[in-house]
């Protein structure tokens, strides 16, 4: 992954350009192009902020909405994590992305014995409810957005912020949050999983029709296509895997009695944007417009903006490399304006330090400018969908379209995606494809710079960011005192109750909300989880 | 020259969910010629073990991502030395600055390959140390 496959002659002449989706690129296209394809302004394009949205999901693009910037942050204690979240939106941020540490993502306490080592390391640490309120604290929930990047346990999460922020003295109608919520992606790739596919997925159904009614402003998941092409498949892939886990979802709570159009409005995405950059933008313009004919022909929507696919295109991450870091900072602009290009209505970038840890502050700062250079400097916020027209642009666009299609149907045909994912199908497919990168890789059919090509030079130090140990005990230590000071025969009540919807399959939403009021653990809550609902066994495929 | 053929577990520790190099190197090893297992994620350093002694594999392999590299290295060569457990060597891959690669080493891990590191270098070790070499 990453870039195109070039055969090349003696010259060094590029005779033949196959993109990773396998769209073969032609030296010059013409308006013949664009006919042997049936390209139809109305029907492919449609004006900005028109079915199908291919060009844009306002009339106006960035004009009217410069993008969202939502670095993802968190580390160490909450305290931390405060610190550098008012850093951020003193420095423009206008979002927040929340980095959670792998105990608390797992759905462990900071004491527990699975805990050990990882308290803090990659994102901050939340056991209860007092956590978010010093995260939070001073943080305008009215006004900010905050992406909570959680999953097997986003429900536990969701329910902690609303109570957080009602005890701060929002409405909850009024706050926005979008936890990731999206378990199958976790299966597939990123590896966050607890529960078994059925009941985890049940979880992702209950936050969606929570939030439908309780919490209008929150999205109540976010479909990762991000984390697949990640862990190796490809961008016509990332978004057909995407689109068919989006359905698994939507399948769920229809299936509870709702019609689609009432809650996948709020729906959004997570997808890539490293890789060639022709293939990126006609795979976000060919998305927009796949996502809106789609929902349309399976589900009857008709809302015009129940139709929207919003999301967060960036990151990157795999794009980064640990060999000559600073290069990564020139690839990171490189993927913002691919993102820019296509329409990005959020966005965050892996910083340049990306392949060794989480970010420093400079590191992440230097992320936000070059989101603000590119809108703020050079012009990419003039324009809507600059690129519309392009030959090149159009054709693949088209072309990028049916690819995805083509990859749905194959999974379709082995039975749809949760069975695919079931049955490892979808995670041998994407460990394969990322098996024969890195070979192509190593033999040097694919090039990457400072890799395994233009590698001389000196090797460049990087500031890395520092974990401490302290911090682990410091939060055990706060967690010892919680446990001590609060009602626990309140926390014992709230937890059974928890317990019985969890075996009745009602709706758990409310009861977190009880139970994080009362300031049960997240370990706790999701404790409750894995005594109903057993874990979820890994084959050990490759 | 007919060697028994070389037995690796290739295993997960801890919550990093990570294994696309796992995952790689896996692929790579069983081209070698290899039997590879995969634990898949998740793996307490315990299970790591006792599924080595069951499996009596020779080489434990580790992929590791999150940072924790060294605690989690530090427990399972104690936990060998404790068990008695010497015929096995240890490997360890994934995010790993240079700087900690001595102190692994200290511990008694054998290979150390960061992310990035070529296929070949990773079996040629495998296959000079591995077994008794």
């Amino acid at each position: 992954m990453g870039v195109a496959t070039y055969v090349k002659d003696e010259k060094d002449a590029i005779q033949e350009v196959i993109l990773q989706s396998g769209i073969k690129v032609k030296p010059v296209y013409t308006p013949e192009d664009l006919e042997a394809v049936g390209f139809d302004y109305e029907k492919d394009l449609g004006d900005p902020g028109e079915f199908p949205f291919t060009r844009s999901l306002h009339p106006l693009g960035y004009r009217s909405r410069n993008w969202t910037t939502r670095q993802y942050t968190g580390f160490g204690t909450p305290e931390q994590t405060n610190e550098r979240f008012k850093l951020m939106i003193s420095h423009g941020q206008t979002g927040l992305n929340v980095a959670f540490d792998l105990p608390t993502q797992m759905g462990y306490d900071s004491d527990d014995p699975m805990a050990e080592g990882e308290v803090g390391r990659v994102g901050m640490a939340v056991d209860s409810l007092k956590d978010l309120e010093v995260a939070f604290k001073d943080i305008r929930l009215d006004r900010i957005g905050t992406g909570l990047t959680i999953n097997a346990v986003a429900s536990v999460m969701l329910a902690m912020y609303q109570a957080m922020a009602e005890n701060f003295g929002y409405d909850r109608k009024r706050i926005s949050a979008t936890p990731q919520n999206d378990i199958l992606k976790e299966i597939v790739g990123r590896g966050a999983w607890v529960y078994p596919v059925e009941p985890a997925v049940r979880l992702i159904g209950d936050v969606i029709e929570y939030a439908m009614k309780e919490l209008p402003r929150c999205n109540p998941v976010s479909v990762c296509g991000y984390h697949i092409r990640e862990s190796g498949c490809t961008p016509a892939q990332e978004i057909s895997y995407a689109f068919l886990i989006a359905f698994a979802y939507i399948d769920n709570v229809v299936a509870r009695g709702y019609r689609a159009e009432d809650f996948v409005g709020r729906f959004s995405f997570n997808l890539n944007v490293f890789g060639n950059l022709w293939e990126t933008v006609a795979k976000f313009r060919a998305a927009r417009k796949l996502w809106a004919r789609l929902l349309r022909e399976r589900y009857g929507v008709k809302d015009k903006k129940a139709l929207f696919l919003r999301g967060i295109f960036g990151g990157g991450g795999s794009g980064m490399t640990k060999q000559q870091p600073e290069n990564n900072i020139v690839r990171g602009a490189y993927y913002a304006l691919a993102a820019a290009l296509s329409g990005a209505q959020t966005t965050a970038l892996c910083s340049f330090d990306e392949a060794y840890t989480i970010p420093t502050e400079r590191a992440a700062l230097l992320s936000l400018r070059t989101f603000q250079i590119l809108m703020d400097e050079i012009g990419l916020r003039d324009t809507v969908d600059p690129l519309a027209g392009s030959y090149f642009i159009e054709t693949i666009t088209k072309q990028m379209e049916e690819k995805i299609l083509e990859e749905m149907e194959k999974v379709e045909k082995v039975g749809g995606m949760v069975e695919a994912v079931a049955s490892g199908y979808v995670q041998r497919e994407v460990a394969r494809q990322a098996y024969e990168y890195e070979k192509r890789l190593q033999e040097g059919q694919v090039t990457k710079v400072g890799v395994n090509r233009y590698t001389e030079g000196v090797d460049m130090e990087v500031e890395l960011h520092e974990y401490n140990e302290a911090w682990a005990s410091l939060q055990v230590e706060r967690l010892r005192e919680l446990k001590k000071n609060r009602d626990g025969r309140a926390v014992g009540r709230s937890l059974k109750a928890l317990e019985n919807a969890a075996r009745e399959g009602l709706n758990v939403m409310p009861y977190l909300v009880t139970c994080s009021k009362e300031y049960a653990t997240l370990g706790e809550m999701a404790g409750v989880f894995r005594e109903v609902f057993g874990e979820y066994v890994e084959p050990g495929i490759f | 020259m007919d060697r028994k053929r070389i037995r690796v577990l290739l295993a997960k520790p801890g919550l990093d969910g990570h294994d696309r190099g796992a995952k790689v190197v896996a692929h790579a090893l069983r081209e070698a010629g290899m039997e590879v297992i995969y634990t898949g994620l998740h793996q307490t350093v315990a299970g790591i073990v006792n599924q080595a002694v069951q499996e009596g594999v020779d080489v434990i392999g580790l992929s590791i991502m999150s940072g924790a590299h060294v605690p989690i290295c530090r427990k399972l060569t104690q936990l060998l030395k404790a068990e008695g457990v010497t015929d096995k060597i240890v490997v360890v891959g994934g995010v790993i600055p240079n700087r900690d690669i001595p102190v692994l080493e200290q511990m008694g891990v054998s290979g150390v390959f960061p992310g990035g590191t070529p296929f070949r270098e990773i079996i040629r070790f495998i296959e000079e140390n591995a077994n008794g070499g």
